[in-house]
């Protein structure tokens, strides 16, 4: 029966190959329609393993279900749903295809109970979100998705090599947790491949360079899906990975103290995935059941709540045409309601009680505290600060209040965004608070329930607490709001040294590989060629002079011969005659003496 | 616009706005120190324990962030936006 199941992703994939094909005037409810029906069929899905299939020597596991991957393959449908109402009004089919295609290839992941099945999807997602970057066309989008898939790919390789080996060492290419207490070389590679799409530093910096550059819709789907695919797998191979827990925590700290600096709204929130997700990949390394649920429910109130602030964000630029902060400000008299849902993206992000993040992220800072990390513990909760202090307080600030910096004709398109981005944004914050204040919708659906079940983040110290953290915050950012004032500069970072890379390669292979090139031309002339001319001039006089003389010798011959015989054929039709019957007598006489001969 | 209206007049009463923020701060922490109310039972550490902890945490962490994120930043990690440009 198993050939029988029909795969999500196949619906997405099938369905955005006839995009192109739907009437205009349909389009609309066919680009809603597909991703319900995804998320239906997701949602109706029983558990177990489905869709086995037999190929070469191997067998694929393209539909393992199971507590772990029902989860993510539910918020993921989720907001493919509340990602394409976004871009409704978008005419550029390519831009519909590409993300759904990109969506496709993360439930594929998620649902791979093998490496190989894995490595297809992961690659789908690489290949197809880059589209999402470059369709925004500007000259600069075309360099910054070139990066991503360089980078990706990179990542994809050390992936390749993991599972290879791996497979190797165990004969199987099943998809299971590594011995997390001595990884392999394999292992090793393996997680490379996984923390490179967490955007694990160093390998992070594709994150904010692609995320920043995307189509205003694109950076929505993109924020979701990479780093929370990554999540899941990371859940999946490497639970209890100690070596997770110091880089999640740096994680955490890094994203905040770049997102200072930013002056690019959507690079800034970019900063944010990376501070959040470091929450998630401590979860991970902790391990425990109440971190493991905690990296779930994170990730799953995440992709709610980044997607709300990259669609507030969006809706900016796609109506202003701006994202700097520089070039933003008082925009609260032009856009009231993207402000209100940016700002529940604020709070839920920064766990503000009944906002989702305050159910999600509080277990894994607990699960640290009662692991005895309690450097994780408080590292952490200062990450908590720095998410408030920019998400909740600066982003909303500085484009809606704070200086006017706009432009006249900036100041003039402001507006309002279209019905489908404000549904998109009422829906996802609807989600954000419904997941915050009714916690049993997340906590049943995470891998051990019974643990989730145990844990209540509505305790009054745990309230106490976090109001305390979060609204001295904002004390001290304004206080301090003189120096988070934004500045038009752009911020290092670990990209330098391939953007700056690349540029030695080109300077190197202007002048010293050049060099190199023409030395060798020139040794190559003065070594190969002057001999081969040489030696050619030679052959040629040998030819002339002793094959042509012999052939030519030969020819002269044959044609003396032939003078000769000319004579001696007068074409005298009795000679001949008399000719041939003398030399067949001579050559029956000759037969018959030494016939007689040997007969004797 | 209902909505820009009412930000508006919280604008105007800018004063009165931060009063009442001030206000309702120190009434948190208040009840924070009170045991009846919030009970640290399951606080992990003796730090937690004291009235006010979170309270400067965030407030020192957030100095902190920015002072040193900017000293950081002004090192030379913030350039020129043009800085990649040929």
């Amino acid at each position: 029966m198993s050939d029988l199941w029909l795969h999500p992703a196949l619906i997405l994939i099938l369905g955005s190959v006839l995009i192109p094909l739907v009437p205009a005037r349909l389009k609309k409810a066919y680009l809603f329609l597909i991703p319900v029906l995804v998320f239906a069929r997701i949602v109706g899905m029983a558990k177990g393993t489905f869709g086995v299939v037999q190929f070469l020597d191997w067998t694929l596991t393209f539909g393992r279900v199971d507590a772990l991957s029902a989860v993510f393959g539910y918020i993921m449908s989720l907001m493919c749903v509340v990602g394409t109402l976004y871009g409704l009004h978008v005419k550029d089919n390519a831009q519909h295809v590409a993300a759904w295609i990109y969506v496709a290839g993360s439930l594929g992941c998620i649902y791979a109970g093998d490496f190989i099945t894995l490595f297809l999807f992961w690659e789908l997602m690489a290949f197809s979100s880059v589209f999402l970057i470059w369709l925004r066309q500007r000259p600069e989008s075309l360099g910054a998705g070139y990066r991503y898939l360089l980078v990706h790919v990179a990542g994809g390789v050390a992936l390749l090599a993991g599972m290879v080996l791996h497979c190797k060492a165990t004969g199987s290419w099943s998809f299971d947790a590594f011995n997390v207490q001595q990884p392999t070389l394999a292992a090793w590679l393996v997680l490379i491949g996984f923390i490179l799409n967490a955007a694990v530093p160093p390998i992070h910096a594709w994150l904010p360079d692609a995320y920043g550059e995307a189509t205003f819709n694109g950076s929505v789907f993109l924020c979701a899906f990479t780093t929370k695919t990554a999540v899941y797998a990371l859940c999946r191979g490497f639970p209890g990975m100690e070596i997770l827990v110091p880089l999640g925590v740096i994680m955490a700290l890094y994203g905040v103290v770049y997102a200072v600096l930013e002056n690019d709204c959507r690079r800034l929130l970019a900063y944010h995935i990376i501070s959040q997700v470091g929450y998630m990949v401590a979860g991970v390394g902790l391990g425990t059941q109440m971190a493991i649920n905690g990296a779930c429910a994170h990730a799953f109130a995440h992709i709610l709540y980044k997607g709300l602030l990259f669609m507030g964000c969006g809706a900016v630029l796609h109506m202003t045409g701006q994202s700097k902060f520089t070039e933003l400000g008082g925009l609260y008299k032009k856009m009231p309601w993207t402000f209100v849902f940016t700002l529940i993206g604020g709070l839920s992000i920064s766990a503000f009680p009944l906002f989702s993040g305050f159910v999600s992220k509080s277990m894994i800072v607990s699960a640290g505290f009662e692991e005895h990390k309690l450097w994780a513990g408080f590292l952490l909760m200062l990450a908590s600060v720095g998410t408030f202090l920019h998400t909740g307080l600066k982003v909303p600030y500085f484009i809606w209040f704070g200086k006017n910096n706009c432009k006249k004709e900036t100041w003039d398109r402001a507006a309002e965004p279209p019905w489908n981005m404000n549904a998109a944004m009422i829906a996802a914050s609807a989600l954000c608070i419904f997941i915050g204040c009714y916690t049993p919708y997340l906590y049943k659906m995470l891998p051990y329930p019974e643990a989730a079940g145990a844990y209540h983040p509505y305790t009054s110290y745990h309230v106490s607490e976090t109001l305390q953290l979060l609204l001295f915050t904002a004390v001290g950012f304004f206080w301090l709001i003189k120096k988070l004032e934004p500045e038009p500069t752009i911020s290092l970072d670990m990209d330098w040294f391939y953007r700056m890379g690349g540029r030695i390669f080109l300077a190197l292979a202007r002048k010293p590989i050049q060099l190199a090139d023409n030395f060798v031309g020139e040794v190559y002339r003065l070594a190969g060629l002057i001999p081969l001319m040489i030696s050619a001039r030679l052959a040629g006089k040998f030819d002339n002079r002793v094959i042509d003389g012999a052939v030519d010798g030969l020819a002269e011959l044959v044609c003396r011969i032939g003078n000769r015989l000319r004579f001696v054929q007068r074409g005298q039709m009795q000679e001949s005659l008399a000719m041939a019957f003398v030399v067949a007598a001579v050559l029956i006489v000759v037969f018959l003496l030494s016939h007689n001969a040997f007969a004797r | 616009m209902k909505l820009v209206a009412l930000i508006d007049y919280l604008r105007n009463r800018l004063k009165t706005v931060v009063r009442v923020c001030f206000a309702l701060l120190a009434v948190l922490e208040l009840l924070d120190a009170v045991p009846a109310i919030v009970d640290k039972e399951h606080a992990h550490t003796w730090a937690e324990h004291v009235p006010g902890f979170w309270a400067l945490w965030g407030f020192v962490g957030c100095a902190v962030l920015i002072v040193v994120s900017k000293w950081f930043g002004h090192l030379g990690i913030m350039t020129r936006e043009d800085y990649y440009d040929e």
